[in-house]
């Protein structure tokens, strides 16, 4: 591990500390509004201020972090699930179940990434509680962000389907799940773990774009996305630079993710 | 006899290109028409809910739309009016499709394509000018950058031009360049490093010359499927850009039609953009791979 990447995974692991504490650390609940000092400055009592609506905008932002980084972590652990199990079998299995999984792949790689979630979130309703809207973009990210990851994971089974160990697993009477289970997966677990880190970033990114666009995370559950909505109003931001927050820290979080991924050998 | 082989392969992967995307086609659409088929809230209207219509008037309407027709019917003729280019009404702006799409796609086009051709020559240039310098502040300081611009949600690279009163097109070129750079920049090295670019120099021949001969030639076939996905990229990019920079385009078409749930629109703008997307992976991988048989 190289000096960089130390850095970068000691700031992660800061930030999941931050995560975690976030409950005791916040000076107020995430929606709890001070209504007689809507766009305060930086005091005491409110470190960050308060936004036009007079919340606490450190709470909002540390709850917002909260967000953003777990729904970006669950929704990489689905993709990757998914990628894992359907690039596995597809390459142990190879013929026409292999061509099948490809096809689909291929089929939903035609499609940007945004105009594919934008089609799925326009089926769902809109008007739906915070909570809800967070289950939606976890599952809406996890379920269609596993394309890329099963190309490779599918690449790599097909590349150790006829080595000498499974030959010998075969030769003993392996049915087909323990070799999947037993030979293949631990064979593959390092590109898991790449793959997971690498969809992470993306997730985090994505979250931001849609809930800028007020697709993702509703209101009042704060988000990275949700908190720099209020970047369209610039006079506002030149007024109050300290609102830029939650775009530096995801933009740290982001390089440092960057920096903390495992070499290009394993990824691919 | 091996240019006869060639050419038989290039056909039939002209063949298998075409068939997909007429394969596309028929899955895209069939796809879309059981999206809005059943979408929560399908043939349902303000009418529906007005008291002032009667139980038996509103039977007798929607049995006049043919809502209850049954599943393949439907297919049968949502296919059809697709093949005929019809390709339905919107339901939030109350006006074809085909007109929106016509209206829209030459602004989108334009900002893709400008925008795709500025990232473009950033990012060669920038990419050639660090390899043939070598100097390591320069690279280190280009990686850093790269880094960072990746690091930025597009749509706060819109909300920038919007503050900056910049044009969409240098927007998508902002989100698109770091990832070409870093894409072309590792072929560029890899080409650089080749034992025959180390004779050359070797032999004295210049920097521009061993680039455009020796270097370039090598890495035109991967950089010519790298155009292909750029496209993808910038599309992508489109929606929050021109949606946050008001700019009348698909990006904005979408973004209005999934905040509405105009599924029809967003359905058809998707499939477009779709078919779009593969033409231009199909016409950069055809280019890359006869480019690769002509250098070979």
């Amino acid at each position: 591990m190289t000096s960089l990447q130390r850095v970068a995974v000691s700031v992660l692991s800061a930030v999941f500390v931050l995560i975690v504490l976030a409950t005791f650390l916040l000076p107020a609940h995430y929606a709890r509004q001070f209504r007689d000092i809507p766009n305060a400055g930086p005091s005491s009592a409110h470190p960050l201020g308060t936004d036009a609506l007079g919340r606490d905008f450190l709470a909002r932002l540390l709850y917002g972090t909260r967000v953003s980084v777990l729904l970006a972590l669950a929704a990489a652990l689905l993709a990757t699930l998914i990628a894992a199990v359907l690039g596995s079998v597809a390459g142990l299995l190879g013929g026409w179940f292999e061509h099948l999984v490809l096809a689909a792949t291929d089929l939903s790689l035609a499609l940007p990434w945004l105009f594919l979630l934008l089609v799925v979130r326009a089926m769902l309703p809109l008007d739906v509680p915070p909570l809800l809207s967070v289950v939606i973009a976890f599952l809406m990210m996890g379920l269609l962000g596993w394309q890329v990851s099963v190309r490779v994971i599918c690449a790599a089974a097909r590349s150790i389907r006829d080595s000498d160990f499974l030959l010998l697993a075969r030769s003993s009477g392996c049915k087909p799940a323990r070799l999947l289970l037993r030979h293949v997966a631990p064979n593959l677990r390092p590109l898991f773990y790449a793959q997971f880190f690498i969809s992470i970033p993306l997730f985090i990114l994505t979250e931001a774009n849609l809930s800028i666009l007020g697709l993702g995370v509703m209101e009042p559950m704060p988000s990275w996305g949700n908190l720099m909505r209020g970047f369209e109003d610039f006079s506002t931001l030149s007024a109050n630079p300290w609102r830029l927050t939650p775009l530096v820290l995801l933009v740290i979080v982001v390089l440092c993710f960057q920096l903390a991924l495992p070499s290009p050998e394993v990824a691919q | 006899m091996i240019e006869t082989k060639k050419s038989t392969n290039l056909f039939r992967l002209v063949l298998r290109r075409m068939l997909f995307l007429v394969c596309l086609s028929v899955v895209g659409a069939l796809a879309g028409a059981t999206l809005v088929r059943f979408a929560p809230g399908y043939g349902v209207t303000e009418r529906d809910l007005d008291p002032r219509w009667s139980a038996n008037s509103l039977e007798a309407l929607r049995q006049k739309q043919a809502l209850h027709q049954s599943l393949p019917s439907f297919y049968f003729h949502y296919l059809s009016a697709l093949v005929h280019g019809d390709l339905g009404e919107s339901d939030s702006l109350k006006r074809p499709v085909r007109e929106l799409l016509r209206q829209r796609f030459p602004v989108t086009g334009s900002s893709v394509l400008r925008g795709l051709g500025v990232a473009w020559l950033a990012a060669a240039l920038l990419a050639s000018f660090g390899l043939v310098i070598r100097v390591w502040f320069f690279e280190a300081s280009a990686t850093a950058f790269n880094s960072f611009l990746l690091s930025l949600p597009s749509a706060v690279v819109a909300m920038l031009a919007v503050h900056l009163r910049a044009p969409v097109f240098f927007a998508i070129a902002v989100v698109v360049f770091p990832r070409l750079y870093s894409y072309i920049r590792n072929l560029l090295v890899q080409a650089y490093d080749q034992p025959h670019v180390l004779a050359a120099r070797a032999r004295g021949l210049g920097s521009s010359t061993i680039f455009f001969r020796h270097v370039l030639p090598l890495a035109a076939s991967p950089l010519l499927a790298l155009l292909g996905v750029s496209f993808a990229i910038s599309f992508g990019a489109a929606i929050p850009i021109e949606a946050l920079c008001d700019s009348p385009g698909l990006g904005q078409l979408a973004w209005h039609a999934a905040l509405s749930r105009d599924l029809p629109l967003i359905v058809n703008v998707t499939l477009i953009v779709a078919l779009v997307m593969l033409a231009a992976n199909s016409l950069a991988d055809f280019a890359g791979r006869t480019l690769a048989g002509s250098t070979s």
